[in-house]
């Protein structure tokens, strides 16, 4: 009886993760359009809805009511199973996710570690897609997505590496809790480059823009997802967006002190702002990283391939390399004003 | 090598990436100048060469008087004329047609006419919806020309000075 109760209430935190998650995928597929028209000097969707509010279920409704075309000579099984895993680990890596103090699905030690698995899991998926579709942009797109998330996961590495040092911890919940004081005291700048090297590193494992050549339409169709229609591309849609999410609450947590104010140790400003709960603090820093996602897409065009791998080469991996020493001389010397006190 | 260094240091410190930035993010802010089509429109000019139609003078005579330059100068040969004395003498047309498929709308028929009777309205939103509807009969031209006469009078007011 009690494991039952125990399973229940597991499930129930999931589907409390989960259920709002589904819906910030909605609506960042509308903020992304949205923003991105706003900044086309264009207004982007209005008509479905006040203020085009309902226009990402009419989307997910269209998506669900058109037919699933499996491609033949495709195999149909990896077909079928590669949008679920795709899908299931950018669900699964929000179980470390600490929103606020205390409110994690599951606290445990290498949490860091965990995301990591979790993100590069993803691309798994993409490239059994890529295969089983029996289709040559597919398969391209396929083989790009695998060596681009190959390289990008070392700098990403190393950029936790810089913070796994700095914190001493594999727990997020102990890495949030290392940044507090004030806001200067947040990991971004003690570890600026780390901070760079990450946002870039996460928004080329996400297969985002300027590093889209997974999907690449001007080149390659739309990679990996040619041959998917209807709910199977809802399925690698939400993937996509899901990801998002969770790279900017990871740069959030690591980077810009997760759930804590911004006006912690300001005398005055503290007080002021003690009601807003953490989760606040957390989802407007998740929104900044999104909006940013949003912002660099509207900005920047898709990189060619080679120097997609040469940045991630030949820049990333340099540059984190250099910080990582620069960050454990200061750890281990005790280099004010971040790492002077000792045990953190 | 000052050169280079200077280079070095732009693109590892983001620079014109952030310069980027900084203008998408200017433009987000700026006014938008969509034009929501069917309650905003945009404007056109009083040469929009778009639907034809057959006018009439003040005193409800239809200027036509079958000359068929416009006949003749046609390029895509959508226009069908045949004429008649009328009644108390004067040459009139008994069929004018004109086959909006074949039209180009380059509206040589406009510019060729004498009386200024055939003309192309700035109207663009009109549709078909049966075999056979395409082809304007000359109680469709002359109920067009009566509808937009105001309309079409001010464009040609506007243009007159430029003729």
């Amino acid at each position: 009886m009690d494991t039952i109760m125990n399973l229940l209430w597991i499930a129930l935190k999931i589907l409390a993760i989960v259920l709002p998650l589904t819906i910030s995928v909605a609506y960042l597929t509308l903020a992304e359009r949205k923003v991105i028209a706003y900044m086309h000097s264009r207004i982007g969707p209005n008509r479905v809805g006040f203020l085009g509010l309902l226009q990402p279920f009419a989307d997910v409704l269209k998506l669900l009511l058109k037919e699933m075309v499996i491609p033949s000579q495709s195999n149909r099984y990896l077909f079928l199973a590669a949008p679920v895993l795709v899908l299931a680990p950018a669900l699964a890596a929000w179980a470390v996710i600490p929103f606020s103090k205390g409110l994690v699905l599951a606290n445990i030690n290498a949490g860091l570690l965990y995301i990591f698995m979790m993100s590069s899991l993803s691309v798994y998926g993409v490239l059994i897609a890529g295969w089983a579709s029996n289709s040559k942009y597919a398969m391209l797109g396929a083989l790009r997505a695998a060596a681009q998330t190959v390289s990008y996961e070392i700098a990403m590495g190393f950029a936790f590496v810089g913070v796994l040092l700095a914190a001493g911890s594999m727990n997020l919940q102990t890495i949030v809790l290392a940044q507090s004081g004030n806001i200067l005291h947040w990991y971004f700048l003690p570890l600026l480059p780390l901070f760079f090297v990450y946002w870039i590193s996460g928004v080329a494992e996400t297969n985002r823009h300027p590093f889209d050549m997974v999907e690449g339409e001007s080149e390659i169709v739309a990679g990996f997802h040619v041959e998917y229609a209807g709910a199977g591309f809802a399925l690698f849609f939400l993937a996509e967006y899901a990801n998002m999410i969770l790279i900017s609450a990871v740069a959030s947590l690591l980077f810009l002190g997760g759930w804590l104010s911004p006006f912690e140790g300001i005398p005055l400003l503290e007080n002021v702002f003690a009601f807003v709960p953490g989760l606040v603090w957390f989802v407007l820093k998740m929104g900044f990283f999104l909006f940013l996602y949003i912002w660099l897409r509207a900005t920047f065009p898709r990189y060619r391939y080679d120097q997609v791998m040469r940045l991630g080469w030949k820049v990333l991996i340099p540059i984190t390399l250099i910080w990582i020493v620069v960050v454990s001389f200061a750890v281990k010397f005790n280099i004010g004003p971040w790492f002077n006190q000792a045990g953190v | 090598m000052t050169d280079r260094l200077k280079r070095f240091l732009e693109s590892l410190l983001l620079l014109e990436l952030f310069r980027g930035l900084w203008l998408t993010g200017k433009y987000f802010f700026k006014k938008k100048i969509t034009v929501q089509f069917p309650e905003e429109k945009t404007p056109t000019s009083p040469r929009f060469r778009g639907l034809h139609a057959l006018r009439r003078y003040s005193n409800g005579e239809e200027r036509c008087i079958a000359c068929k330059l416009c006949e003749v100068v046609c390029p895509a040969l959508a226009i069908t004329i045949e004429s008649a004395p009328r009644t108390d003498g004067t040459r009139r047309t008994t069929k004018y047609e004109i086959d909006l498929f074949k039209c180009i709308y380059c509206g040589f028929c406009e510019e060729s006419c004498p009386v200024d009777s055939i003309v192309e309205t700035s109207e663009m939103h009109y549709h078909f919806e049966k075999r056979g509807e395409e082809i304007m009969t000359k109680e469709k031209l002359l109920a067009i020309g009566d509808k937009y006469e105001s309309k079409i009078a001010a464009a040609r007011a506007a243009d007159a000075f430029y003729r």
